[in-house]
């Protein structure tokens, strides 16, 4: 993997999420990708410090379906979403661990019927090679103000 | 157009026990009301002791609209008091929590207070000599709020000079956070982190209704709980020998029939305070941890720990705004902004010398259930939400809550009922009018008919 493969990765994953495309989207996951969204400035644990998520393929798989459902009366009407990215910045190649590490700035908007929400903050993934396919073995999103009293956030930053 | 102010019977009226007018929820004056007479005649939460251990540590928090701070005195004591400065009003503390050193400094004019809230020091003082200052209610410092109980490490507050004394507000109802904090082996709770903070737009009475409303889980979180649940089923099919996740164990009891709840029972107490899950609940003994058991065998003896963990109250409503969810160790606070605004607080108390798997998965029930980010939150704020919108329509002004109620339904006892029943939140109304009305002047020049 070259630099702009790993940057175009990021672009890709966002795009894939913006589109809704949910099921291809948690194809980009390794198998034991977590998704993870600190409550704390510099989190270092996610799992003795609180989290906003911290889920795995079985519990985004729920949150995707749960988005289709017919009794899912807060997706009535549903909800869409943008994310707008800064450059993804290479953080490193994985020479060492064989773990490639960017982080990118963005700006995230969700709607929910009339209303139109924004969050700004950044997303590092840590991404790995399978059977020369790139997969997520974390993503995860630091929020500017992850200790604000949010309103609900139903869909993927 | 006053409907309501100076109007105890007006006020009184709202609540038939089956019913109460939507009045309680939407309407401006009656939340005004409540910032003036509700919250101030309660006991209200107001922080943990184990945020502020030393000296000079402090905490922030609201008894209603009015910001107050709790700050620890260099003689080891707690002090609550009104977080604004006695010249102007400027609030003295801003942050959550905090170390303020010996003393604390108002930003604006550097009048300075002692960390028991009296005045230290005002600058060039001498502008104050002979002006009669000292007769001022600014000479005293910042306004100490006199009934303060600590109780089990949790910091309660009343505003007001008369009323209920802690004990008899509460009674019984405090067996609950008793259990929770013996589920220490120490027998002490703390609090080590943030809540997780989650802005609902509603009114903050909707919430506290919620806490024991066992009808609502399997219609409203179908769409989360049963998800989960099919998308588990499917996982296990594919892979049969998978352990069931800790996730999975969260979730899926909230898909629980009807029957379950029924027999599991609610308990209501005088003066709102009630709880779901009485002989049964959602939540285990949470035994399974390594090591926990014996932990609690040495510090009990076997039979009072099977006792304490054995105890599986699901949600314990301490009236007017907090819910205490024991055998997890979750405590939610619903914090009134506006008429159709609530803030909602979820914190996370750690077990001290509990083995980290319970911290771990208190943590994790937490946001599953109480973030902006839980599916099972969106659920329940969308119903929240629709029906402070639905409340508006003239078609019927009442929200009905008959379900297993009774003719001369006691407004005053400790009882236990059928699980499914909507006892406790009309237990919550008894006492929403008993507080709102107890030292309300009437100023209708109408004699007023004893409220029950
Ligand atoms: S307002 Fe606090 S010192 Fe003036
Ligand atoms: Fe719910």
């Amino acid at each position: 993997m070259n630099r702009d493969d790993l940057i175009d990765f990021v672009y890709a994953e966002a795009a894939t999420l913006d589109r809704m495309e949910w099921k291809e989207w948690l194809a980009l996951f390794h198998k034991d990708g977590r998704y993870w969204m600190p409550l704390e400035w510099q989190q270092e644990d996610p799992i003795l410090q609180p989290s906003l998520m911290y889920e795995d393929q079985l519990l985004l798989t729920v949150r995707v379906e749960r988005l289709s459902g017919e009794r899912t009366f807060s997706q009535k009407p549903k909800s869409r979403c943008h994310h707008l990215l800064q450059r993804p910045e290479v953080v490193s190649m994985g020479e060492e661990d064989g773990v490639y590490k960017m982080r990118t700035s963005f700006i995230y908007t969700e709607t929910r019927g009339d209303l139109l929400d924004r969050y700004s903050g950044w997303v590092s993934h840590e991404l790995v090679e399978v059977e020369g396919a790139l997969k997520i073995q974390l993503k995860r999103i630091d929020l500017i103000n992850f200790d604000a009293p949010f309103s609900n956030i139903q869909l993927f930053i | 157009m006053d409907r309501y102010r100076g109007n105890p019977q007006a006020i009184a009226e709202l609540v038939k026990g089956y019913a109460v007018h939507r009045d309680v929820y939407v309407d401006q004056e009656v939340y005004e009301l409540e910032m003036e007479h509700l919250f101030p005649n309660s006991w209200v939460y107001i922080g943990h002791d184990s945020q502020i251990p030393n000296t000079g540590d402090f905490i922030t928090s609201k008894i209603g609209n009015q910001p107050v701070l709790a700050s620890r005195h260099r003689d080891g004591q707690v002090y609550v008091m009104h977080n604004r400065c006695p010249h102007k009003g400027v609030k003295i503390a801003s942050e959550p929590c905090g170390n303020t050193g010996k003393f604390f400094r108002c930003p604006y004019h550097a009048w300075s207070f002692k960390t028991d809230g009296s005045l230290l020091a005002i600058p060039l003082k001498k502008g104050y000599e002979g002006t009669g200052f000292n007769t001022d209610e600014a000479a005293k410092g910042l306004p100490r709020i006199e009934n303060v109980k600590i109780y089990r490490g949790m910091i309660f507050a009343r505003l007001a000079e008369q009323g209920l004394s802690f004990e008899d507000y509460f009674g019984d109802a405090l067996s609950t956070i008793d259990n929770m904090a013996d589920r220490s082996p120490e027998g002490e709770l703390e609090i080590v982190s943030q809540p997780i903070r989650y802005m609902h737009t509603c009114n903050w009475k909707m919430l506290v209704d919620n806490q024991t409303d066992t009808c609502h889980p399997m219609v409203a979180h179908e769409s989360s709980a049963g998800t989960a649940v099919s998308v588990w089923e499917r996982a296990k099919e594919a892979n049969p020998d998978m352990e069931t996740p800790m996730a999975v164990q969260l979730y899926a009891p909230f898909m629980s029939p009807y029957e379950f709840y029924e027999g599991a029972g609610i308990r209501v107490w005088p003066n709102g305070h009630g709880h779901s899950g009485v002989s049964g609940s959602i939540h285990q003994d949470y035994d399974d941890v390594d090591g926990y058991l014996a932990q609690m065998v040495e510090a009990y003896g076997e039979a009072r720990a099977r006792e304490i963990l054995g105890d599986v109250r699901h949600n314990t409503i301490y009236f007017p705004n907090i819910m205490v969810k024991g055998p997890v160790g979750i405590m939610r606070t619903f914090i009134p902004l506006g008429v159709d605004k609530t803030l909602v607080e979820s914190w996370v108390f750690r077990l001290k010398g509990a083995p980290d798997k319970l911290y771990e998965r208190a943590l994790m029930y937490n946001r599953f259930i109480n973030a902006p980010t839980s599916i099972v939150g969106h659920d329940d704020l969308e119903m929240y939400e629709r029906a402070q919108e639905g409340l508006l329509s003239d078609g019927n002004e009442w929200v009905n809550l008959r379900r297993l109620w009774e003719d001369d339904e006691p407004t005053e006892a400790t009882d236990v009922v059928n699980g499914t029943s909507e006892r406790q939140m009309r237990n919550q109304f008894y006492a929403w009018r008993k507080f709102m009305i107890q030292n309300m002047e009437d100023t209708t020049g109408t004699p007023v008919e004893a409220a029950e």
